[in-house]
């Protein structure tokens, strides 16, 4: 398996960086494994796991830069991409906002590996989904689901002598139950670090029982509701916001954070005072990598980038507060827009978590005289990015509640709604769960604004 | 479509990837421009590595067995008024074997291709078959596929976008972001993406196929800004992603056609700075355009933006995957059940609406020779006067529609990737009476014109949807009476389709595309074309998106 140690990791980067004759060199090594397992119609449809290690070098002359990529390791492939990198940059196009690379950093401890995850191996993945189709079978439900396991390391260096590195591990599992008829639909979704907290059989039956409960949804008119939001709900209407912290933008007046007449609205009381959301890669619960990048052995992805390839640049992740009691806090920022602001470059947000309560779901329910509860939304798509205002619709399980209780299932909705007026709109919060990438409590929103209504099961 | 510099985590959703946090799929490694050019390996050798998976296959208890020898090169380039932001030169090479062994599929890949590593791989996949089969319920029942001999297929193109230097590029582009800036601009980005598959596939029905696929996609965004109001507005391209060379960046004005308004339609020829400089201009008039006053509008809609409503209501749910609940996880199922098709007499949308499936239109996303399964390219009817007729099948698929043969519409999106049924080009024919769009909008009363694609949601039975664009202008008695803002519309597909009233004849014909279409657990993405000529759709729901925060 392609998992180096530390000191195999840095032997490789410290040779590769001894290559260079650019005026800075960097290296990120990622090496991992990923596997899957995906399954619908109660039966496997496909499964597969791949090992992978790559180096991207990053040559630098003056304001050009260039990177090139090699998959093997013996000194004369890596001579020579080191060679090619600096070629591609005496090439490349000057950038005028290329900052130079960091010197040596200080990171955080933080906890993103677990063995139980790093030794799954088919028989573990297949014996999950059996678990999750089986107890569908017997009540004659329909099953779909897929489990992802990945276990990888990141190792980043450069000529400055900046030196991290770091192990993860993790697991996501999906899984969709529908009834024989069609009529009914439930869904779980579920992300760790380490996967003995998982159980696909316990979160199939979740599943189950939305599926079961969901069948014959009743229409109600579309409108302004009061909604509970289960974490997984709340969390995918907010991701938009925790995207769109950056100043840059903000302050080029093409934000939700511009503020009229120039500026931004950092310092401002945006959000209900309830509203507290922050991220912190030493949470126990949603432990995140100590430097900005890292997740070794997933896909990559190319963009505008800046500072490194796909933006790894060896920031150290800290606790950041993002907006406390309902006040803009922090923005996120590139290296080269603070330098030039002359601000900390704050990295943007990776793991979010909200600050909630310490209500159950069942709790709010309780206490809800009219509403509907939401399991899920799907498609959520951004309309206005001046005020994030996002349509999307319900999926999976909508009820209706009446006096405490849950009185029947309700018609899909589609909803046309901002999180930033949501989080206006706070009645109460839950203790906060890991969805998504995130720890986001259950939430209770009145004025939600439902626009029409869907078919769709 | 945003590209805000912002992080790495990739939330990809199904439908389109979003790439709002400015990650774009990249696979392989990165490389030089030149490196981009060197040949791939000898089709000879590549016949030799493919039989040597066949055998070791068969020898293992194979029944069928394919093989894909893929190379794939990006090259992507980003750029923000007058600077360059990145250029991606990406490169991807394995070999893909897909096998049925105990009447289960099992698919295994590598990156090394050597005839002992690619034996190996052979091996693996059938033991993946042997394992998956103790859990089979279904076995795998393949259409027949005569084999084809040995082919080779090339998209027909005059200028290998890979051969133009890098420079010529980022001067293009430079002219793009001057251009835009000139003309009321407050910022802009634009990109252009390459994408060359050079895939050879093998399989045991006797078929060995050489393909050199080319796909293409400039696009830029234009944003306005007004710092007082604390208001912006944006303008994305009119550009179509297209399957062809550099040629399509030509800008001839033999492809142009006249709309109203200054609007300009490309056909197969896109002129990016004339684009640039409306766009511009556009953005700008957005800042104090009048929000649209909600209610029922006859929609004008131009298949620039109409593309995207073709793709996502009927393109979607007539994917036979969906139908049958194998994405039910992630994509969703469909509306467009079995038991609607065998009625014979579903009326999926008005007598107007003849919607066809193609994977042999010229200068499309979805044009090959063969699909991924060796299958030859072909067209068939998905709607016809407005009935479902089809969906799109492969070959483990054609039995349960009763058909003898695949449509050919399998596609993987690298050689590590397993093939899947993903969407041919679905498009809407033209009418077949002479109408312009000049001509259309005197016949509407109250309507709205709708050009470019915006904001687009489905629910996962692809009933309830609603779409923005880019640029609305309000129609009032046959004529435009200015720009609108804030306008969504919302609507069911059936509804939908069955208020088309009039469709544009050929003259007006265009190509919409989608490069980054996401289906699957792990995610693949494919590229894929839809044509029409603008259509009128009388009485739809349009709603108000304006908010204050």
């Amino acid at each position: 398996m392609a998992i180096l140690t530390q000191e195999e990791a840095k032997r490789i980067i410290d040779k590769v960086l001894g290559y260079s004759k650019a005026d800075e060199a960097s290296a990120i090594l990622t090496g991992g494994r990923t596997g899957n397992i995906r399954y619908a119609r109660n039966t496997v449809s496909t499964s597969g796991e791949s090992d992978n290690m790559s180096l991207v070098i990053t040559s630098g002359f003056g304001k050009r830069s260039g990177s090139a990529t090699i998959n093997e390791f013996d000194d004369a492939s890596l001579e020579k991409t080191v060679r090619r990198a600096e070629e591609i940059a005496r090439l490349a196009p000057e950038n005028p906002e290329y900052v130079s690379m960091l010197g040596p950093q200080k990171y955080l401890s933080t906890n993103t590996y677990a063995e139980s995850t790093a030794k799954i191996d088919p028989e573990f993945r297949a014996q999950a989904a059996f678990e999750s189709i089986e107890p569908c079978e017997k009540r004659k439900l329909t099953a779909a689901g897929y489990l992802e396991d990945s276990t990888g390391f990141t190792a980043i260096g450069n000529s400055k002598g900046l030196f991290g590195y770091n192990k993860e591990t993790s697991v996501d599992f999906s899984i969709t139950t529908r009834t024989a008829d069609g009529t009914g639909s439930g869904y779980v979704v579920r992300d760790f670090n380490d996967v003995s907290k998982l159980s696909t059989k316990a979160s199939t039956e979740i599943a189950m029982q939305k599926a079961l409960a969901s069948t014959g949804a009743r229409a109600l008119e579309p409108g302004k509701y009061t909604v509970i939001l289960e974490p997984t709900a709340a969390s995918d209407l907010m991701r938009t916001m925790f995207f769109n912290m950056d100043a840059r933008s903000a302050e080029e007046g093409r934000s939700f954070l511009t503020r009229k007449g120039g500026g931004t609205r950092l310092g401002e009381k945006l959000f209900d005072e309830r509203v507290t959301i922050y991220s912190d890669p030493t949470n126990a619960e949603l432990p995140g990598t100590p430097f900005l990048g890292g997740g070794g052995g997933r896909r990559g992805g190319g963009g505008p980038g800046g500072g490194g390839p796909g933006g790894v640049d060896g920031r150290p992740q800290e606790k950041i507060t993002w907006i406390e009691n309902g006040v803009v806090k922090n923005m996120s920022y590139s290296r080269y827009w603070a330098e030039k602001k002359g601000v900390k470059a704050v990295p943007p947000a990776f793991g979010v978590i909200m600050q909630g309560g310490n209500q159950s779901l069942a709790e709010l329910i309780k206490s809800t005289e009219k509403g509907i509860l939401v399991t899920r939304f799907w498609y959520i798509r951004m309309v206005d990015p001046q005020t994030l205002l996002q349509t999307g619709l319900t999926r999976d399980g909508t009820f209706y509640i009446e006096n405490g209780q849950i009185k029947f299932p309700v018609k899909n909705f589609r909803f046309n709604e901002s999180p930033v007026i949501m989080l206006n709109n706070v009645e109460a919060m839950g203790k906060a769960m890991r969805t998504g990438g995130s720890l986001i409590p259950p939430m209770k929103i009145r004025d939600f604004t439902f626009s029409s209504l869907s078919d769709a099961v | 479509m945003q590209l805000s510099g912002m992080g790495l985590s990739a939330l990809v959703m199904p439908s389109m990837v979003n790439w709002s946090d400015g990650t774009v799929p990249v696979r392989g490694n990165t490389v030089s421009p030149e490196q981009l050019l060197e040949p791939g390996a000898d089709v000879a050798l590549k016949k030799k590595l493919a039989d040597i998976a066949l055998n070791s296959a068969k020898s293992r208890g194979a029944t069928y067995t394919d093989v894909r020898i893929g190379r794939y090169l990006q090259q992507y380039l980003f750029t923000r008024e007058n600077k360059v932001q990145n250029i991606t030169n990406a490169e991807s090479y394995g070999v893909g074997i897909r096998v049925i062994a105990n009447g289960t599929w099992g698919f295994a890949a590598t990156s090394d291709v050597t005839p002992d590593a690619v034996a190996k791989c052979a091996a693996t996949a059938v033991a993946i078959a042997k394992a998956n089969s103790k859990l089979q319920k279904e076995p795998v029942e393949l259409a027949p596929q005569k084999g084809v001999g040995e082919v080779s297929w090339k998209t027909p193109l005059t200028k290998n976008a890979f051969e133009i230097p890098v420079r010529e590029k980022i001067d293009l582009l430079m002219k793009v972001n001057g251009e835009a800036m000139k003309n009321g601009a407050g910022f802009v980005t634009s990109n252009l993406f390459f994408i060359n598959e050079q895939k050879y596939f093998a399989s045991t029905d006797g078929s060995y196929i050489d393909q050199d696929i080319h796909r293409i996609w400039p696009t830029f965004t234009v944003t306005a800004v007004d710092q007082r109001a604390g208001k912006f507005k944006t303008r994305d391209a009119f550009s179509a992603p297209m399957g062809m060379g550099y040629e399509y960046l030509d800008g001839l004005a033999s492809e142009k056609i006249a709309g109203p308004n200054g609007l300009v339609g490309y056909r197969n020829s896109y002129d990016m700075v004339e684009d640039a400089i409306l766009a511009a201009k556009q953005a700008k008039e957005k800042l104090t355009a009048k929000s649209v006053q909600p209610g029922k509008y006859d929609l004008v809609l131009d298949p620039n933006h109409l593309g995207l409503t073709i793709h996502e209501s009927v393109g979607h749910p007539t994917e036979l995957d969906r139908v049958l609940g194998y994405e039910a996880n992630y994509a969703g199922t469909s509306f467009a059940t079995l038991d609607k098709w065998k009625t014979k007499n579903f009326n999926y949308g008005s007598k107007l609406v003849n919607i066809i499936a193609d994977k042999t239109q010229p200068n499309s996303l979805g044009l090959v020779g063969y699909d991924d399964e060796g299958v030859p390219a072909k067209q068939w009817n998905l709607i016809k006067d407005g009935i479902l007729v089809n969906y799109q099948a492969i070959r483990d698929q054609a039995k349960i529609l009763g058909e003898k043969e695949s449509n050919g519409c399998c596609y993987a999106d690298n050689w590590d990737s397993v093939q899947f049924q993903r969407m041919p080009n679905v498009s809407l024919q033209p009418g077949s009476q002479k109408l312009s769009v000049q001509d259309m909008i005197k016949g509407v009363e109250k309507g709205i014109y709708i050009v470019g694609r915006g904001s687009y949601s489905i629910d996962q039975q692809r009933y309830n949807f609603q779409f923005g664009g880019q640029v609305f202008y309000e129609i009032k008695n046959g004529e435009l009476a200015g720009a609108l803002n804030d306008v969504a519309y919302q609507s069911n597909t059936q509804e939908f389709w069955n208020s088309c009233a009039q469709i544009c004849d050929k003259d007006d014909y265009r190509l919409f595309g989608s490069f980054f279409d996401g289906k699957g657990q792990p995610s693949q993405v494919s590229a894929v074309s839809h044509g029409s000529s603008t259509t009128r759709f009388n009485g739809v729901n349009v709603i108000n998106t304006g908010r204050n925060i």
